[in-house]
């Protein structure tokens, strides 16, 4: 017996347990199925709508998309609208059962009712394929250009769908924008400006032939600033917010990197930014949208003060959702004007000690923005009284972000050192390989750098942190400059055995006591012009002949490295064999990320030493740079 | 930069109503739906209704006993923008069913569809004029559907 669906909810609502609620499910699954066998015509939509509601409970119903058809194939509206209703929301990535609407679709299109062919664009734009786009846009085009709104709105948007299927189809579009865009129908104008965006996304091309609509749109605008209430249109006083903000958009498209329409807008943008109400939400939203366009085209350095003087009442407001937009859109702008952002610096540091994490979050993006080599010190402390504070879920970002930083902007060495430890020793359980990597870089290459730094790592061991970063730094330092081996000794007494240092310091211990049956671990560097290569090499102990390097390139210049190509070669005594690098472009004030191995086979292994030539190509700042060089400083025994 | 999904939640965590304008795989719905709904759930009426979430920007607003739950894809959504269109879309089944509640919108799944297919399609807002949005239902209405 078939029941109705209030009376499935119903059912489904009085179960106490999960596994109930399965139950009578599949029981009610099991009776649509075998209605839709035995083709009940009057049940069918019923069955449909259930389908729905048991797939928003989650569960699989794509059974039933082949009745859908059948209701839209029908003539009844209602049967018609669960159908189509019931295509959008069950349909599955496997969209064959989509090629048996089409014909239903392109029908429908044709209808005469309107409510029937705005059914057939809603489908067409939520779920068709590529080949149904292309098959009905004739239709739908159509359709955009008719002089019915309802449909017309529908198929502008549908057609966004199409032309996301098949870009190519862009140009036929550039026409039918002029005859939409005259539409006195809001609605008409809204999907319209989605179209134009989408279009420009497409074809990028397409701003400059779009461009001739500006008049238009700044006029469009005008007409919602200066008209008075508009009962149909009206959101807390503002007339069609939503409206106001689709053109802002389209301007900011249409005005960027091209001053004469910029300066078309200036008039209207200020207008907007000065007479919006900003008492309501639907008013910041317009404010919130105005200032993003004005901070994006060329305008008269008053009206970016005054974009900039609304972002700062935004940032102080009491509303949150204020706020959160205040720093979104600081964010956004502070390339364009880093100086303008940064008079906020305290206000945004602030924010990083709200209670609110999406307000944080914003917060912390745009503090790490600001840094620069002049207010790092002052904002990484900031930073690292955030990082005492924050959700465990965020610390290992937040860690890696800090040193970021700090390897970035660090002027003062000695600082760079101190708060990297610091850092880490917030941070517990944070483990990072680059970390490692670039203040070993920073370390080996500063040789007044290395007492100090192994004294200080020295001092977090004595004090027995866990940190590994921390770990794997000390004992490298330990065992590549101060102490001896006696001294490496002393320390082990200090640790009880089975703690992480106890053991990183017996490994350390035994590579200086080497025997062959070690796996032995050692770096050499070469660096010029502020491209260091470190590598590092490792042997099999079952075969000390063979020797793999690891080659890590770190570019402390402020510029990009491209094209790099590192060549090596060996003596004829020496077998070589590369492999290509993970990249071959080294970015500015990067360590660590580009690597690439190799491997040499030494036939004279214990009678003669490895010795490279390296040779490297690369470009920089726009000039070509060639270097060879000697890399002999393998220790004896490799 | 746009609606990748509507969702209408209780505030048991419920669903009531899931609109995607994307596809996806059962059960992958069903863990981000949870995830979505759960973060919702835990937020306070101080903090701010934006929240960051597996690329998606959630934009959520507290009616009473229901969440409007919205998903945005992209960085150049006007969040204040979907905050005023969820209180369009809420004011527009407020119209409709007087005063809507969990109740209406459950009993009733596909008129608030039919509802929100008229407002929202492809992730792209349509119309917001509640007069033309409920022309179609209540035309359905008096047909006697």
């Amino acid at each position: 017996m078939s029941i109705r669906l209030r009376e499935l909810i119903r059912n489904v609502r009085a179960c106490k347990t999960q596994a109930d609620e399965r139950a009578c499910i599949h029981k009610e699954c099991a009776s649509i199925r075998t209605a839709f066998k035995e083709e009940s015509n009057e049940l069918r939509h019923r069955n449909v709508a259930k389908l729905l509601f048991i797939h928003m409970l989650g569960y699989p119903t794509h059974w039933g998309q082949m009745e859908c058809l059948k209701l839209i194939a029908g003539n009844k509206f209602l049967e018609k609208r669960i159908g189509y209703l019931g295509l959008m929301i069950l349909l599955d990535e496997r969209q064959e059962v989509l090629m048996l609407v089409e014909n239903s679709l392109k029908n429908d299109l044709q209808a005469q009712n309107q409510y029937i062919a705005g059914l057939a664009c809603c489908s067409i734009g939520n779920i068709s394929s590529a080949e149904i786009c292309r098959d009905l846009s004739p239709e739908v085009e159509k359709l955009m250009v008719g002089s019915n709104p309802f449909v017309a709105k529908k198929a502008a948007l549908c057609s966004i769908r199409i032309l996301r299927k098949c870009p190519e189809l862009v140009d036929t579009y550039v026409d039918r924008v002029g005859t939409l865009l005259g539409s006195r129908n809001h609605a008409v104008l809204l999907t319209s400006l989605k179209l134009m965006r989408e279009m420009c996304i497409i074809e990028p091309g397409m701003v400059d032939q779009l461009r001739r609509h500006t008049a238009t749109l700044i006029a469009a605008l005008k007409n919602l600033v200066l008209s008075g209430y508009a009962p149909e249109h009206d959101v807390h006083g503002i007339v069609d917010p939503f409206l106001q903000v689709e053109i802002l958009r389209m301007l900011r498209i249409l005005g960027t990197r091209h001053a004469e329409t910029s300066d078309q807008m200036n008039d209207i943008l200020a207008q907007v930014a000065t007479n919006t109400e900003s008492a309501k939400n639907a008013g910041n939203a317009i404010l919130y949208e105005c200032v993003l366009t004005i901070m994006a085209i060329e305008v008269e350095s008053g009206l970016r003060v005054l974009a900039i003087n609304i972002l700062g009442r935004f940032l102080i407001n009491r509303d949150n959702n204020i706020r959160y937009v205040a720093l979104n859109t600081l964010h956004k702008v502070v390339g364009q004007d880093a100086q303008a952002v940064q008079r906020h610096r305290n206000t945004i540091v602030d924010c990083l000690k709200d209670n609110d994490s999406s307000i944080r979050q914003r917060a912390l993006e745009l503090v790490y923005a600001l840094v620069n080599e002049a207010n790092v010190k002052v904002l990484v402390k900031e930073l690292l009284s955030y990082l005492m504070a924050c959700d465990v879920e965020f610390k290992d970002e937040l860690t890696q972000r800090i040193c970021h930083v700090v390897e970035k902007y660090a002027t003062d060495k000695e600082w760079h050192v101190d708060t990297i430890i610091q850092t880490l020793l917030v941070s517990t359980s944070f483990t990072s390989e680059e970390t490692v990597c670039s203040l070993i870089a920073l370390i080996t290459s500063n040789p007044d750098l290395q007492a100090y730094a192994t004294h200080k790592l020295c001092a977090t061991l004595a004090a027995r942190t866990t940190q590994p970063v921390l770990l794997q730094l000390a004992v490298w330092c330990v065992g590549e400059y101060e102490y001896t081996i006696n001294a490496l000794m002393k320390l082990t007494s200090r640790f009880p055995a089975g703690t992480p240092a106890h053991a990183m310091i017996h490994k350390q211990l035994a590579h200086y006591s080497t025997s062959m049956s070690l796996e032995l671990q050692q770096r050499s560097a070469w660096s010029k012009d502020g491209l260091q290569i470190m590598f590092m090499a490792t042997k099999d102990p079952s075969n000390p002949s063979v020797t793999r390097v690891e080659a890590t390139f770190n570019n402390s210049t402020g510029g990009d490295m491209e094209g790099l190509n590192f060549q090596v070669a060996v003596p004829k005594y020496m077998q070589l064999q590369m492999k290509p690098p993970s990249s071959t472009a080294v970015t500015a004030g990067s360590s660590g990320s580009v690597k690439q191995l190799f491997q040499l086979a030494n036939s004279m292994h214990g009678q003669k030493p490895i010795v490279l030539r390296v040779k490297i190509d690369y470009n920089t700042m726009g000039r070509a740079v060639s270097e060879t060089g000697q890399v002999d400083n393998f220790p004896p025994g490799f | 930069m746009t609606i990748r999904f509507v969702l209408m939640v209780n505030k048991q965590g419920q669903t009531r109503l899931a609109q995607y304008y994307e596809t996806h795989k059962m059960d992958e719905r069903c863990a981000l739906e949870s995830e979505v709904i759960r973060k919702c759930l835990t937020r306070t009426d101080t903090q701010c209704s934006f929240y960051e979430f597996r690329g998606y920007k959630i934009v959520y607003r507290r009616y009473a006993s229901l969440f409007f739950i919205v998903g945005v894809e992209g960085d150049d959504e006007n969040e204040l923008a979907i905050l005023e269109f969820i209180h369009s879309l809420v004011e527009t089944l407020d119209r409709y069913f007087e005063n809507v509640c969990e109740l209406d919108i459950m009993f009733n799944l596909e008129k608030a569809h039919f509802i929100l297919d008229e407002m929202v399609m492809n992730g792209c807002i349509i119309e917001t004029n509640k007069t033309n949005v409920l022309a179609p239902i209540q035309l359905l209405d008096k047909a006697g559907g």
